[in-house]
């Protein structure tokens, strides 16, 4: 096992990471930017070092700067966290040039998944199932147009490089596609630095439940079960809960089997994730596969009761994975709410001071956060800032425990998406597990923000 | 004169309109990007784009003027 490890992110997901290390006997590396010196994560790690100015062009983008400390502190592997550097392929090339373990697959594995288009394109050469669509980049607004009558409408275009929501827009009708076309081009070109697009058939009401996969480097793979991300905000998720209220045995064990054999035929390794969208007659197609640990890790931790980043760093090492499929466990029912500083309604960021800052305690209940009372959330990072758990033997008694503990939780100084949390945690529909991706603007507000 | 503000913190990520241009009430004028997503920001009354203040790239502070319309 690795004496000493960089962790190449900031805030919560650096802060859980240390956790793992900690446990482990492990030393920590922590980076961080001007704008993040009062993080948890810096406070936590045995060392420190301030990277570079508030932006990630700046600081946690700076890939020669993360090796320079890795070197020079004899870091002997970096964990990349999610976001930021943890599906950069030119990363991954660059420490493995030095070596450095990166936690996570190798780079050329990472840069297959990294385009959707190529993704699509391996997975239905493995036999996975996916969404009806093109596996090549639309030349122009007129090839889309021609493209999508072929599919049939409605169509969901997608940035073949995006990301988070971003460069994804459904359209019902060739005006709305010439309308989407160019600006969501546009769009994808200045965030991604790629404007290709492609397009896919929509489908309707759909349900995202990903697969968690770890694989390590003599050939063996499991699935770690499913977790349902169906209720989400601007394409992003919000709640993330295992196992999903919606699967039956059989669809449970047909996904994570083809989850095994796309991670096999790709020579995956470490831990990563399948997405699926399933449609109302539980067909399931292939959306995308996340070469890292997810943000929603936490519930597959709490229901099998692995460590994922302690096995990340296990299989990162060399070992063995120390079970077959037949050994992993699934007790129990585990949600997950993300905590945003956001209008809780328009969904606009938040930034500002937290001027008070109170996490909930008690039986089932874990917290993932780096912020403190008195921190600012600044406009530089995604707007998440911790992350609320709940277990309970059943799916009712974990959502109880989710509704008691985040009444008590307490954040001042900024807004919080916490309303919105509650309302979808109260909603009879939540609770009756009628999880679908549009659950937020069916149920909650019809007029959705963009 | 009137003044077109920054409603939260973030990069200037686009500037929709140029000096001299004619705006309406309610039209984005200036995209700005914080934590990650797009905040358009709008004219709140009818004008012409006398001055801009800031440049693409630049970081502004909540209230910072972004814009002058006549």
């Amino acid at each position: 096992m690795f004496k000493k490890l960089l962790i190449a992110n900031r805030g919560e997901i650096a802060a859980r990471v240390i956790r793992t290390c900690k446990k482990l006997g492990i030393q920590t590396v922590a980076v961080y930017s001007e704008a993040d010196a009062d993080s948890l994560h810096v406070k936590w790690a045995d060392e420190a070092f301030l990277i570079g100015k508030p932006r990630v062009s700046e600081s946690y983008l700076n890939i020669e700067k993360m090796i320079e400390i890795a070197k020079e502190t004899k870091a002997e592997a970096i964990h990349p966290g999610y976001g930021l550097l943890s599906e950069n392929p030119t990363f991954a090339r660059r420490c493995e040039e030095e070596g450095i373990v990166f936690i996570g697959p190798n780079a050329n594995v990472i840069a297959s998944m990294g385009s959707k288009i190529e993704a699509r394109k391996t997975m239905a050469e493995a036999g996975i199932p996916i969404v009806p669509g093109i596996s090549f980049p639309l030349q122009d607004v007129e090839e889309a147009v021609k493209t999508a009558e072929t599919i049939g409408y409605p169509i969901m275009l997608k940035a073949s490089a995006g990301g988070g929501g971003i460069g994804m827009q459904i359209v019902r009708n060739e005006e709305e596609l010439r309308k989407a076309f160019e600006g969501n081009q546009k769009r994808a070109a200045s965030f991604f630095g790629d404007g290709a697009m492609y397009l896919e058939k929509y489908i309707e009401n759909p349900r995202h439940i990903e697969i968690q996969l770890l694989a390590d480097h003599h050939g063996n793979c499991v699935y770690l079960w499913e977790r349902e991300c169906s209720i989400q905000r601007r394409h992003q998720k919000v709640i993330e809960e295992a196992p999903s209220p919606f699967l039956d045995e059989e669809t449970r064990r047909n996904m994570g089997e083809a989850a095994v054999r796309a991670a096999k035929y790709i020579g995956y390794t470490n831990a990563g994730t399948i997405e699926f969208l399933v449609d109302e007659q539980k067909n399931f197609y292939f959306l995308e596969m996340n070469t890292r640990l997810q943000v929603e890790h936490p519930v597959t931790e709490e229901v099998t009761g692995i460590d994922l980043v302690e096995e990340q760093l296990r299989v990162a090492a060399g070992e063995r994975l120390g079970y077959t499929q037949q050994d992993i466990q699934r007790n129990g029912h585990a949600i997950e709410v993300r905590i945003y500083a956001e209008d809780p309604k328009t969904f606009f960021p938040s930034p500002g001071t937290i001027t008070a800052f109170q996490l909930p305690e008690g039986e089932g209940v874990r917290n993932e956060t780096a912020v403190t009372s008195g921190i600012a959330v600044t406009p530089f990072y995604d707007p998440m800032i911790a992350k609320l758990i709940t277990k309970g033997n059943t799916r009712e008694e974990a959502i109880a425990r989710m509704v008691q503990a985040i009444s008590h939780y307490q954040v001042e100084g900024i807004k919080t998406n916490i309303p919105m949390l509650k309302e979808v945690l109260n909603h009879p529909a939540f609770q009756a597990g009628h999880t679908t991706t549009n659950f937020i603007s069916t149920h909650l507000y019809k007029q959705s923000a963009k | 004169m009137k003044q077109v503000v920054a409603t939260m913190a973030g990069n200037v990520w686009k500037i929709v309109v140029t000096v001299g241009e004619q705006v309406e009430e309610g039209q984005d004028v200036v995209i700005l990007e914080s934590m990650k997503m797009e905040i358009p920001i709008a004219a709140e009354a009818n004008g012409t784009v006398q001055e801009i203040h800031v440049q693409e790239g630049d970081f502004v502070n909540e209230g910072d003027v972004l814009l002058t319309l006549e």
